[in-house]
């Protein structure tokens, strides 16, 4: 789900080592029984190349979805309903950020510099989730966001938090346990908006219908279309398929939305009694990979805004800079 | 440059241009510390994770922000990562030992048999 159009570079431009083109097949029989055995791989352990690629692509681009995610709800702060709600979103808010930094030392771990991995997002080499690329424009945007986007993520990174890479699952664990609270209080604001004043109705209303296509585009193109996950699957890289997690989230959050009185706009959305899966019109994919390919109304500001940062703050971090010391990569 | 950001803040920026050329440079993210966490007074601290930082004074200040956010905790400790020094992974099997270690083990001393056997002799 934080896939995109990315090619893959040896980090920091560094030339592959024969024995990182063509695995070990000795060393690679002996890391898959690990993994089978649901063991964890460690930052030194033996890697095939094409796992850690695939890992530092996941990670990265999750990263990337923390910091850039933290944009459209951080303009919401100034304008936020009341003084609880601002406490919370600007709590909400450096928390993501902070999940941003755990994920980036993560995907260190594997050998790619935190400078090469900002460098990638901002030259739009490195996608973000898709949905972090459409504006929020009223308060409703915010709360279906902190409800909604949130509690698919949340099904992601706990099925992703069983995989076989240890940094990331211990970093993964933290972040689900925070995660918690911004589902909670995207829910408390969702309901005092479903159960309010008719203008606060609608306005939810409205929200959702708008963000209903980018909640199912979140998990990925359909299983059908979907290219080489079985390797990764069997890796615990992927832990479940898109239409699996889709089905999860669906299953979870629908009932809670219609509970409340909101509609969703798919007619055809509901729940097989046989075959207890959700069935739903496919969204429109085309928009999908027109979005991620830089097409989506917010990809130029989201991005604008994020070189606007590295810029201004390049002096403080320049200022503090030892050129000298001996850098490593974090440990564990 | 203009823009119509739906955040005035945003529009108050001077945004450079969408396809302008950003590059960071390797160091300007500074050096990795890792952070260890006391939860009370007396207790072993815990390794929970590193940061990003120029040096170790400001280090312990992002690693109060990331890492003592909610639970509770009475003190931090970072290092550089470039200190830690570490068994290699590979030589993992240099920790396979003897499981027969009774003789470093409280329970491998029977001594109020051997009292009793005393006592009972007498």
């Amino acid at each position: 789900m934080y896939g995109g159009g990315y090619i893959f570079d040896e980090p920091n431009g560094k030339q592959l080592r024969e024995e990182q083109l063509h695995d070990d097949p000795e060393k690679l029989v002996a890391f898959e029984e690990r993994i089978t055995r649901g063991e964890k791989i460690e930052p030194g352990d033996w890697m095939p190349a094409e796992y850690r690629r695939q890992l530092i692509r996941l990670i990265e681009q999750h990263a990337h979805s923390e910091i850039i995610g933290a944009l459209p709800e951080g303009t919401w702060i100034t304008r936020a309903p009341g003084f609880k709600r601002k406490l919370a979103l600007i709590a909400k808010v450096q928390d993501e950020i902070g999940h941003g930094q755990l994920l980036y030392n993560a995907a260190e771990t594997l050998g790619k510099s935190r400078e090469a991995m900002i460098n990638d997002l901002l030259s739009g080499k490195s996608k973000y989730s898709n949905v972090f690329n459409y504006p929020a424009k009223t308060w409703a945007d915010v709360t279906v966001i902190g409800f909604l986007i949130d509690a698919a993520a949340i099904v992601n990174q706990v099925a992703n938090a069983k995989g076989s890479y240890g940094p990331y699952c211990r970093a993964l664990e933290r972040i689900c346990y925070e995660e918690s609270f911004h589902l909670k209080q995207g829910h408390d604001a969702f309901i005092e908006l479903a159960t309010g004043t008719p203008e606060q109705k609608a306005m939810l209303q409205d929200a959702l219908n708008r963000w209903w296509q980018p909640i199912m585009h979140f998990f990925g193109p359909p299983d059908k279309t979907s290219q080489h996950s079985e390797k990764l699957m069997q890796w615990k890289v992927k832990m479940a398929s898109n239409d699996e997690m889709r089905n999860q989230f669906l299953d979870s959050y629908v009932p809670k939305i219609w509970e409340l009185g909101m509609t969703l706009p798919d007619p055809a959305l509901h729940k097989n009694p046989d075959t207890g899966r959700w069935e739903y019109t496919d969204p429109d994919w085309n928009e999908f990979f027109r979005v991620i390919n830089g097409g989506g109304p917010c990809n130029a500001e989201r991005l604008q805004v994020r070189k606007w940062a590295e810029e201004e703050g390049r002096w403080v971090r320049k200022a503090l800079m030892n050129p000298t010391e001996r850098r490593s990569l974090p440990v564990a | 440059m203009s823009n119509d950001s739906l955040d005035p803040r945003v529009n108050r920026l001077k945004l450079s241009d969408a396809n302008a050329v950003i590059k960071v440079e390797e160091g300007e993210n500074w050096n990795v510390y890792e952070v260890f966490h006391q939860e009370k007074r007396g207790a072993h601290h815990e390794h929970v994770g590193c940061v990003h930082a120029p040096d170790p004074q400001l280090a312990l200040v992002f690693a109060k922000e990331q890492f003592a956010r909610r639970k509770k905790c009475v003190n931090l400790w970072v290092v550089r990562s470039a200190d830690i020094l570490a068994f290699d992974v590979e030589d993992e099997d240099m920790f396979a030992n003897n499981l027969e270690k009774n003789y470093r083990d409280a329970s491998g001393f029977k001594v109020m048999e051997k009292i009793n056997k005393f006592k009972q002799s007498k």
